[in-house]
């Protein structure tokens, strides 16, 4: 069954990718979606059978892969409740957004090429989150790397969708670096990649004495090794799932169709750095400063995130920041040691962003490829049914819920569980990622409500033949939009026991409770999973009361008095240009690394290569030479000659040397 | 196994493929196809015979196999021939990627095809002579000789400058032979013997080369490898020589002719002079370490795409010596793993170049543009070999560079932490190519035209992609047949430093 839900994809790429001629476009369609379908609901089943039984974790062999000196890496499944909750995820978003984009990219000739994109790309997350080695897990990662740069770059004739394409690989691979230290730094330590031989020996490794590995002249004891490959490990992290510092890709990958913005830029891909910190939990769990450096990381980003989306004006690049900004939260969670949290918002938020992200899809459609939402506004009654759909989306992300309940859509069970958790954690930055949490809440709320407000509502700013082609979309896409504001109305309350819930005094060798059991890790002294339902009412309360305060200020200025952002922006220009040209990261990133790697490239090719190495080489000889013999047409034929000759007469004077000389 | 000569066989089948050339008369078009279709038929006889070996190969030993021995000149000079878990491979790179060479100039060449395949046909007896010779001066023969044709092919087909770059390769490679001479009259004249597996024996005492001489010997030997791997700052002469190659001249040098270098300093350097090797291995770390970022950052600005693709073979290049004087498992396997693998990527990177080249003839960048909307398939191999050029994890690429540098990381960190930059720098270059030759509408009036692969150049490039993905994916044929040798190079080469360690203590007392 394993074998099925992982290879299925792969199989449709094949056969979308090879016989696209024969089988058109329609056949394509159909078989990678059909297999999807599939591979969907035999995750559920696996889901229900390892998440809710006791079975230990295993492992599925497939082939071998490296086997060199102590290093020996397969392709194998490792099947345990996180791999399950993650084969859900991918594979239901996938499957709705295969289904959509066969409405979505009707009109598209290339969209054989389309649908095996995104099997590929499903097949190479699948591949990543089954993994039961950090090598596998790389190939995944690199891989689903390649499939978000080809869809990205799907329109091949957009410049500017072919720089995004190209910006979000090479940012990337700065984070791979990271992730490939990290590895080397792993098979340094415990000589093997392998998840279980790591995880059993982490705590020998840990305590061990001297010396474990010297790190660019230091030498580094056992704890500051862990410390350090785990920052390492975390820098992948950070690429992947778009961090402050690494984030500047993710924004511009919105140059993509939109159904690839929902699945890979929102549900799936990004969220592998959580993936790569929860799988590897119990190596963070041995270093402290690792940990605070996630929560650092992780509540920068969902505040940094969150204020350059409340000026955007692009209505997907919106929801790119509010995805980043989501990132930055679950962070936080994995930086408290929150890891079940952390995954449960990783769940949660699949539905809910994947919702908006393709109601959003919706809505480009409807106004024939506008994403600019000044140009939008008043579409409620053109398309109710996207439009509620938008709604479902946009309050399961705010977090509408009642504290204190169970009464709450997706997000209000997870986003508060870490906004909690972050109270009560105990590392240096808790408190910082808690404040910067409950503002970015507020955020949230702000620019979801925004949306939705010059979206839908108000009068109409598209021109007069754009509204007469608005049209509600086919039952293509909006039945995934259906299931998928399901899930964000559901999913929190059906799953939050299971995910986030613990065994009251419970046994602290198992931690966990009975969903989770080793899949993930906490040490004896992180009681954050434990401590965090028992916050003060106004710390339950405070995501509620500003998510408040977010939406009336939409209204406020939005559907109230209008004019009033207009008036803001020119009364704080300075902040306003600030935000809305996303803190100048581009610029400063074009003026430290762009521009420095062109010019020192330019100048070692002409400087070192040119003047130095050939000038004072082989030209600067040659010069020499021809300034001797003047016969510059003979020196074809002429060196290759003496070339030959020096060899034979060198060869000749070895042999007579040696049979009657040293040789007799 | 069987009594047949089979290495001499495979070495000098190809020569009597140019015999038999020679003999066909140029005059008409018949003949001209003749020559081709005998080039090609020696090419691919001499491919299948060559896999007979891998087939029957022992990888359970370290010894040389399919061993022929002779005297040969008086008791100075034998001729012996062998291969090891580190040259098999070689032999059988060299001989798969003859046949494709030939195809790949089956129209582009217009000018004296005979003198053409006959000088193709004589590199590739040299070549695999380099990788079976088990005499020092045999092998010496070989690896001089098979830069005689090379400069024809450079020197004669070439492009505009073809006379400046042919020059300038040959300026460097003198240098490195005269000293390598010495350095092997040095060694005879101190072992009393040419012979390499006496030379390699670990329990033959006169084999033992003394340290005090190592160091010396080491250079002149690295002064000839290092030119011909090439390693940073002799690296100069491979941009020009390439631009100016044919395609097919371009894939041979790429593939093979640089990998000459790396399997110098497995056969020769580390095994012979160990103590050198030890020492010195922070200077070729150094080395390989700048010829990553360097190369990799003049790659990025480059305006000519075999340029750029040589320069982004020197990078790659760096990687292997890297690897080879970690002096572990990982990464001497992984330069070997990563010298095969570039002999594969490389090779298709230069023949898509020359698809192109065939079609518009230039070589210039800012030429193209937009190639997928006509070219579709062109555009999905490129994609791979480019991918494969970065590194990605599912093609061969990915596999010799994370070995590498998991063997690096082992030893120097700054080195693996400088070496991994390449990743990032690798990516930067590639798919800057790659979104300015294929990617972005079409415009350009002289491309409107421009028709996708035919035929033959699927034939060429279709089974590279294959193996490319095969390899990427299932390495262990490879690791299965290196396994055994690389162990005792690495085991002789840690006995040898403690004997020599030992030496050194007992003589303080």
């Amino acid at each position: 069954m394993y074998h099925l839900i992982v290879f299925l994809p792969l199989i449709g790429f094949l056969i979308a990718g090879l016989f696209a001629k024969s089988i058109g476009s329609k056949g394509c369609e159909y078989i990678t979606t059909g297999l999807m379908i599939i591979s969907a609901i035999l995750s559920w089943v696996a889901f229900i059978s390892v998440g809710y039984s006791d079975v230990e974790p295993f492992t599925v062999p497939v082939l071998q892969w490296i086997s060199s000196g102590d290093l020996n890496v397969s392709w194998a499944l490792r099947i345990d409740t996180l791999t399950v909750v993650m084969l859900v995820v991918v594979n239901t978003v996938s499957s709705l957004v295969h289904m959509y984009s066969m409405g979505y990219m009707h009109h598209d000739p290339h969209r054989p090429r389309f649908f095996a994109y995104l099997s590929l790309f499903t097949f190479a997350m699948l591949m990543l989150v089954t993994s039961d080695n950090l090598l596998q897990m790389f190939f995944g990662w690199e891989g689903v790397g390649l499939a978000s740069y080809l869809l990205i770059g799907f329109w091949f004739k957009k410049p500017s969708a072919n720089a995004a394409a190209m910006k979000a690989f090479v940012v990337n691979r700065v984070g791979d670096f990271g992730f490939a230290l990290g590895i080397f730094g792993v098979f340094y330590m415990f000589n093997t990649i392998e998840f279980s031989t790591i995880f059993q020996n982490v705590e020998n490794v840990a305590t061990a004495e001297g010396t474990v590995m010297s790190f660019l002249g230091y030498e580094l004891g056992a704890a500051d090794a862990l410390t350090i490959t785990c920052l390492l490990l975390f820098m992948g992290a950070m690429g992947k799932s778009a961090q402050f510092l690494l984030h500047t890709w993710l924004p511009d990958a919105m140059e993509g169709p939109t159904p690839v913005s929902a699945l890979i830029h929102a549900a799936t891909m990004v969220t592998a750095g959580v993936f790569l910190v929860a799988r590897m939990s119990p190596l963070f769990e041995y270093s402290t400063t690792a940990l605070t450096f996630v929560t650092f990381i992780g509540a920068t980003t969902a505040f940094f995130a969150a204020t350059i989306g409340l000026v955007q004006n692009d209505i997907k690049r919106v929801i790119a920041y509010s995805t980043c900004s989501q990132l930055g939260y679950m962070f936080v969670a994995l930086g408290v040691g929150a890891y079940g949290a952390a995954i449960f918002h990783l769940f949660t938020h699949a539905f809910f962003k994947a919702l908006l992200f393709l109601g959003a899809g919706s809505v480009i459609h409807a106004v024939s490829d506008e994403q600019d939402m000044r140009k939008m506004g008043g579409l409620r009654k053109h398309i109710p049914k996207t439009y509620w759909m938008m709604m479902i989306g946009t309050v399961a992300l705010t977090g509408l819920g009642i504290p204190g309940t169970i009464i709450g859509t997706a997000g209000f069970f997870s986003k508060d569980a870490i906004i909690e958790s972050a109270f009560v954690g105990q590392n240096a930055y808790a408190m910082y990622a808690f404040i910067l949490l409950v503002i970015a809440a507020l955020f949230t709320s702000f620019y979801s409500w925004r949306l939705i407000f010059m979206t839908f509502h108000g009068k109409p700013r598209a021109s007069v033949d754009v509204m007469s082609h608005v049209h509600e979309s086919p039952n293509v896409m909006l039945i995934p939009l259906y299931i998928l504001a399901a899930g964000a109305l559901f999913a929190g309350v059906v799953f939050h026991n299971a995910f986030v819930g613990h065994v009251t005094g419970g046994d602290h060798e198992f931690w966990y409770n009975e969903f989770w059991r080793t899949a993930l890790y906490s040490s004896p002294s992180n009681t954050v999973l434990e401590t965090f339902h028992d916050v003060p009412k106004l710390v339950k309360w405070s995501p509620a009361i500003v998510m408040a305060i977010g939406f009336v200020l939409a209204w406020w200025m939005y559907i109230k008095s209008p004019s009033l952002p207009k008036e803001l922006a020119k009364q704080h220009p300075g902040l306003y240009a600030f935000l809305l040209n996303k803190w100048y990261f581009d610029e400063l990133y074009d003026f430290i690394f762009v521009r420095p790697a062109k010019w020192i490239g330019h100048f070692l090719w002409k400087k070192g290569d040119g003047w130095l190495i050939d000038g004072f080489g082989p030209d600067g000889i040659s010069a020499r030479v021809l300034g001797i013999t003047g016969k510059v047409v003979k020196l074809q034929s002429g060196y290759l000659y003496h070339y030959a000759f020096a060899m034979m007469i060198g060869i000749a004077a070895l042999i007579t040397w040696s049979m009657f000389g040293g040789a007799g | 196994m069987t009594d047949w000569p089979i290495l001499t066989m495979i070495t000098f089948m190809p020569l009597v493929g140019a015999l038999m050339i020679m003999l066909i008369p140029t005059d008409n078009a018949v003949a001209e196809r003749n020559i081709k279709n005998v080039a090609l038929f020696t090419t691919v006889i001499t491919f299948i015979a060559s896999l007979y070996i891998w087939v029957n190969f022992d990888n359970t030993t370290a010894n040389f196999q399919f061993v022929e021995r002779y005297e040969w000149i008086g008791s100075f000079m034998t001729y012996h021939m062998g291969v090891d878990g580190i040259s098999m491979l070689f032999v059988i790179l060299s001989t798969f990627l003859m046949p494709f060479c030939i195809l790949a100039s089956w129209k582009s060449v217009k000018k004296d095809i005979k003198s053409y395949m006959i000088a193709f046909l004589l590199l590739e007896t040299f070549m695999i002579g380099v990788f079976c010779a088990l005499d020092i001066m045999l092998f010496y023969i070989f690896f001089e000789a098979g830069l005689i044709p090379m400069f024809i092919i450079i020197g004669i087909w070439g492009g505009a400058r073809r006379v400046y770059a042919s020059f300038k390769f040959f300026l460097y490679t003198l240098l490195g032979s005269v000293l390598m001479l010495l350095a092997i009259m040095a060694i005879y004249w101190q072992t009393n013997t040419t012979d390499i597996v006496l030379l390699l024996d670990p329990s033959r005492a006169e084999s033992v080369i003394p340290a005090s001489m190592q160091t010396w010997l080491w250079l002149a030997f690295f002064a000839s490898f290092a030119v011909k791997m090439p390693m940073w700052p002799v690296h100069t002469w491979l941009p020009d020589a390439h631009v100016e190659a044919p395609t097919a001249g371009s894939v041979v040098l790429a593939a093979i002719l640089l990998k000459m270098g790396g399997y110098g300093f497995l056969r020769f350097s580390i095994p012979m002079f160990p103590v050198a090797s030890e020492e010195l291995a922070i200077f070729v770390f150094v080395l390989s370490a700048i010829a990553i970022i360097y190369t990799s950052l003049v790659a990025l600005m480059q305006e000519d795409i075999k340029k750029l693709i040589a320069y982004s073979s020197v990078a790659h290049m760096g990687y292997v010596t890297m690897g080879i004087f970690t002096m572990n498992a990982n990464g001497i396997q992984g330069g070997i793993y990563q010298m095969l693998s570039h002999g594969l990527v490389s090779g298709a990177l230069f023949l898509c170049v020359g698809v192109v080249y065939d079609r518009m003839h230039t070589r210039e960048i800012a030429a193209y543009g937009g190639l997928v909307n006509r070219m579709p398939k062109y555009a999905v191999v490129f994609l791979i070999f480019t991918m494969a050029n970065v590194g990605l994890p599912g093609t061969s690429g990915f596999v010799g560079e994370f070995l590498v540098l998991l063997g690096v990381f082992q030893v120097n960190t700054w080195i693996a932490l400088l070496a991994t930059t390449g990743v990032i720098l690798s990516a930067a270059y590639a798919l800057w190519l790659y979104r300015r030759v294929v990617l972005g509408s079409l415009d350009k009036e002289s491309l409107k035209a421009i028709i996708d692969l035919d035929t033959r150049e699927k034939i060429i490039i279709y089974p590279l992609v294959v193996l490319v993905i095969f390899y990427g994916v299932y390495p262990m044929p490879v690791f299965e047949a290196t396994e055994v040798s690389v162990n005792t190079l690495i085991l002789n080469y840690e006995s040898a430093i403690e004997a020599a360690k030992e030496t050194a203590q007992a003589s303080l007392k």
